[in-house]
């Protein structure tokens, strides 16, 4: 379907992120508080791959499953050093970096479907999914 | 370099925050804000965030990082004009937003900051209105 990459390198990329992420919700017809969560988990992944990827790219695919309802699926895809463990990097509050530690974690509740692939020296992969 | 814009008005400092605050830029806000507080003497902060369609975990923790520094400055802050769909997100995001008084609009958040100020209504509109950005 529908794919659209965009390249996370500076603060200012997030705000594109945000935009087009926005923009690609509200055309695919997702309520206001869908499209804000979309918006905010997008926002809080795009800050992850700055911050400790060191830089990457968001992929954004539209999505239709057999029962014809359409989707979103973001993928956040960074050749940073990786994440030593993923569980903790899941855990409400824990934080590497200087932020509260609510990005993953948060993320994972604002959309229906996480997935996070990390390899140590590699980068990290971290795909999320909202269903209409 | 880009700022946000910071009216006084009496006792007041008032900010509403109109674009889509990429990282720094909220983070000047917060120095400058720190600093006009300091500057001003200002007994309390009001910041609109009615034309924010997100508040992400960057953007909240600026905000109690202001309400944090105020208090230590003895200045009330709060934040008023969430949007409904910001606030269920932030709930969900697992933000509480603890230490930060909030209120439904700017009337409500005035009324707040006077009540606990303990001001009468026109006390806080000193003559002087000044705009430095």
């Amino acid at each position: 379907m529908n794919h659209e990459e965009l390249q996370i390198r500076t603060q200012s990329d997030i705000v594109l992120v945000r935009k087009a992420v926005r923009e690609l919700t509200a055309k695919l017809g997702f309520g206001l508080t869908d499209q804000t969560k979309i918006t905010t988990a997008a926002s809080e992944l795009a800050r992850n791959t700055l911050e400790y990827g060191l830089g990457g790219h968001l992929e954004m695919e539209t999505l239709k499953n057999d029962l014809g309802k359409s989707g979103i699926r973001l993928t956040f895809i960074d050749q940073g050093p990786g994440i030593a463990d993923i569980a903790l990097a899941l855990t409400d509050g824990f934080t590497s970096g200087k932020g509260m530690g609510m990005g993953l974690s948060g993320s994972k509740r604002l959309m229906n479907e996480f997935t996070i692939d990390s390899e140590m020296g590699k980068g990290t992969r971290v795909s999320v999914t909202k269903w209409k | 370099m880009e700022r946000i814009p910071i009216l006084k008005m009496g006792s007041f400092l008032l900010v509403t925050i109109q674009v889509d605050m990429h990282d720094q830029l909220a983070m000047n806000l917060q120095e400058d804000l720190t600093n006009r507080i300091s500057a001003t003497g200002a007994r309390a902060v009001l910041i609109d965030i009615s034309a924010l369609d997100i508040v992400d975990s960057f953007i909240g923790r600026m905000l109690a990082g202001i309400a944090g520094m105020a208090k230590i400055l003895d200045a009330k802050t709060v934040v008023v004009g969430m949007q409904p769909a910001v606030a269920i997100t932030l709930v969900e995001l697992g933000l509480s937003l603890d230490g930060i008084h909030t209120a439904l609009n700017v009337d409500r958040g005035m009324a707040l900051l006077r009540n606990s100020l303990e001001l009468s209504d026109d006390e806080d509109l000193g003559a002087e209105l000044a705009n430095e950005s």
